[in-house]
């Protein structure tokens, strides 16, 4: 490279051989973030450690917070600073960021939690893999919202999708949450960051009216409302409170109605933009696996092994945890004789691919219940011993 | 604050126009309750201290005290109970410019809040924190504290408060605030002077406000008028910019001590040594 006034660039271009962790990291910056607020914590720690280094270079800003909910406060606080914000925890650091997590979801703020999951409940096992916190990203704050959840399954989804989730936050103005897990997390494989110019950015929408016009919580048709930040004129005017168009409190039911609906259909009515599904051989497939994260990976070999037995086997892995792509589930079920969920906990997805599937086809559940993965053979050898 | 006052709010024309958000007054404070004042003199300091409007930032928790933040025609948030100094940490990084001023309640600040108080003393975050200490929890009816002194009957003290409670100045001078206050909102000049003087401030500024709340605090502690308490207030309000700040814990008998305690130069704020890292790691040989 041809030596440049700026050292340090956004994007790290090349290949590399990284970890997980790393690379969601480099997503991060590839996008843009610039601030990151975080408290210690395995088997996530590594994308701290990474960001403290980076950031400074970048013009950006790091911050070791005190606990988890500082950093979750501090990162939305951030974020109507004007910056894209971001922090990375693992199961008890997500319990506790929850409730701030409702916060950013009521005063649609952007930014991004990555969840390196262990293998829970309470400090469980800190430096082993779980898939443990599904329903956690989906319930864990009070009150009705629907969060955007996304899994990846390789070193390079975890780039691509933080990527991804920072443009999500922004276009529908939430927080999103990339739910990785350890073995992703600490694995090293080939990472390929393409050049600047093909990193897809979206930057959130900005009020076209002047300050003294301005709603700021009156929406577009796409039911998101333009967002000015602090320093701009605006003056913005923001509360976890309910509120009206003007952002001011106003706790009547029609209030209520209007914004809770809002807040959740702008991410209902775009699904089909959010939901993604990997399909792998599954055209002719009598029978499917569906998994996710990691997992997948090995759900992945198992489709291959019972492909050479001859065993018409295909694979649903989800990369978009929620919302859930309950429609494509549900149209699978009407062709396979049976569905198989592998996961490394008791049963959270399985319980939804049962409500999807209406009864149409058998649902079995393969639980780890965390500590490890499962092998390609051991999915396999359950398939089998059905058939 | 007084039902004259109230009015004052509510007409057409007040001095302050402009800086309290149209359509939200009348506001919820009780009469008697010294928030309106306090919101006032905050308006006044931070009107006449000459930063562009664009750049102040007013963030508070959630309480009586936390609904400040509403009403003033700043950027403005209203965030959860207890984290309005992280919030106003990553308010202020984000923009070394903007001067960021966090107001809220005793129970706020220092019971679910208390760690990040400390904490953002500690790192000299550049933010004026005020707390608006009314020895209760006003909002949720009245229960004790961690600023309810011992004997005092709250909802949740039935018995007179068992517990010692905080000297919130000497807590901030001992984590590191550059400058740290305390007046009663009788004085309203002083307070006033303090809010100016903190907002001034590069780094951790702190102002403790005793507050009156007659509704939760007040009646059960035969005060029940706002007049009543800062009568009580002037009757114990003893001036020491030099007390030593150990000393000055409040409790239901010994006079209140008020002043100015800490006022420190020149000392490297978070967002200046963010910055300099920022200098320093660019200098670095890239990779
Ligand atoms: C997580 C959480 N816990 C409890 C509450 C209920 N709550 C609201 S305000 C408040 C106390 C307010 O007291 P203080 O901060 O002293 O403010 P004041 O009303 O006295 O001004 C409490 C406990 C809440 N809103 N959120
Ligand atoms: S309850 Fe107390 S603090 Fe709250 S508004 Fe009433 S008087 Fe003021
Ligand atoms: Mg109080």
């Amino acid at each position: 490279m041809s030596k440049q006034k700026q050292k340090f660039l956004e994007v790290s271009t090349g290949e590399h051989f990284t970890t997980g962790n790393h690379a969601a990291a480099e997503g991060a910056l590839a996008v843009g973030c610039k601030f990151f607020g975080g408290y210690p914590i395995t088997p996530s720690s590594e994308i701290a450690e990474h960001m403290a280094l980076r950031l400074p270079q970048l013009g950006g800003n790091f911050v070791q917070f005190e606990d988890e909910i500082a950093s979750i406060i501090g990162i939305l606080g951030a974020s109507w600073g004007g910056v894209k914000s971001m922090t990375a925890t693992s199961g008890p650091g997500y319990s506790l960021m929850v409730e701030n997590i409702g916060f950013g979801m009521m005063t649609e703020t952007p930014c991004i939690i990555i969840n390196v999951q262990r293998g829970g409940p309470s400090t469980g096992l800190p430096t082993l893999v779980g898939q443990q916190d599904i329903m956690q990203t989906k319930w864990g704050s009070h009150g009705d919202f629907e969060p955007i959840v996304l899994c990846p399954s390789s070193v390079q989804e975890c780039f691509e999708l933080a990527i991804e989730a920072f443009n999500y936050a922004e276009k529908y103005r939430l927080p999103v949450t990339l739910l990785m897990d350890e073995t992703l997390g600490h694995m090293s494989e080939r990472l390929i960051i393409p050049d600047a110019s093909k990193i897809g950015k979206v930057e959130r929408k900005k009020p076209k009216d002047s300050p003294e016009e301005h709603l700021p919580y009156k929406a577009d048709d796409d039911l998101i409302p333009p967002m000015a930040v602090a320093g701009e004129g605006y003056r913005v005017m923001v509360t976890g409170l309910t509120h009206d168009e003007r952002g001011y409190p106003n706790l009547n039911v029609e209030t209520q109605d209007k914004l809770v609906r809002r807040i959740n259909d702008k991410i209902r009515l775009n699904k089909k933009d959010i939901i993604r599904v990997e399909e792998y051989l599954l055209d002719d497939a009598e029978i499917a696996i569906i998994a996710f994260g990691s997992v997948a990976r090995a759900a992945k070999g198992s489709v291959n092994r019972a492909r050479e037995k001859g065993i018409k086997v295909g694979l649903l892995r989800l990369i978009t945890i929620w919302p859930f792509p309950d429609e494509r589930i549900e149209a699978l079920a009407e062709k396979v004789k049976k569905i198989y969920v592998p996961e490394i906990n008791y049963g959270q997805i399985t319980r939804e691919v049962e409500r999807c599937v209406h009864g149409k086809t058998e649902v079995k559940g393969i639980f780890k219940l965390g500590g490890s993965i499962h092998n390609p053979q051991e999915i396999l050898k359950e398939i089998e011993g059905d058939a | 604050m007084t039902e004259d006052q109230n009015e004052l709010l509510e007409s057409e024309a007040h001095p302050l126009d402009g800086f309290l958000r149209e359509g939200r007054i009348p506001h919820i404070f009780c009469p008697g309750c010294s928030l309106g004042s306090i919101t006032n003199v905050l308006i006044e300091a931070i009107n006449e201290s000459g930063i562009d409007p664009k750049k102040v930032a007013v963030v508070s928790g959630i309480g009586c005290t936390g609904r400040i933040a509403g009403y003033l025609n700043y950027d403005s948030f209203h965030t959860t109970h207890g984290r309005p100094i992280p919030f106003a940490i990553g308010l202020s990084v984000t923009d070394p410019e903007r001067k960021v001023i966090v107001i809220s309640g005793d129970g706020d600040l220092f019971a679910i809040g208390g760690n990040h108080f400390i904490q953002a003393a500690r790192r000299n975050a550049d933010i004026t924190v005020v707390c608006v200490n009314n020895f209760n929890y006003g909002m949720t009816g009245g229960q004790a504290g961690p600023t309810t002194y011992v004997g005092q009957f709250q909802t949740t003290s039935p018995y007179g408060s068992l517990e010692e409670p905080f000297n919130l100045p000497n807590l901030a001078a001992t984590c590191g605030a550059v400058y740290v206050a305390r007046y009663t909102a009788l004085d309203v000049r002083r307070v006033k002077e303090a809010f100016s003087e903190a907002i001034a401030k590069s780094g951790f500024s702190f102002v403790e406000v005793l507050g009156s709340c007659p509704t939760t605090y007040g009646r059960r502690n035969q005060l029940a008028e706002g007049k009543k308490i800062l009568e009580f207030f002037a009757e114990k309000t003893v001036l020491n910019h030099d007390a030593d700040t150990r000393d000055i814990r409040i409790d239901k008998d010994s006079p209140i001590i008020v002043g100015k305690f800490v006022d420190i130069e020149d000392k490297p704020t978070l967002t200046d040594n963010l910055l300099a890292l920022q200098r320093v790691s660019q200098a670095k040989k890239g990779r």
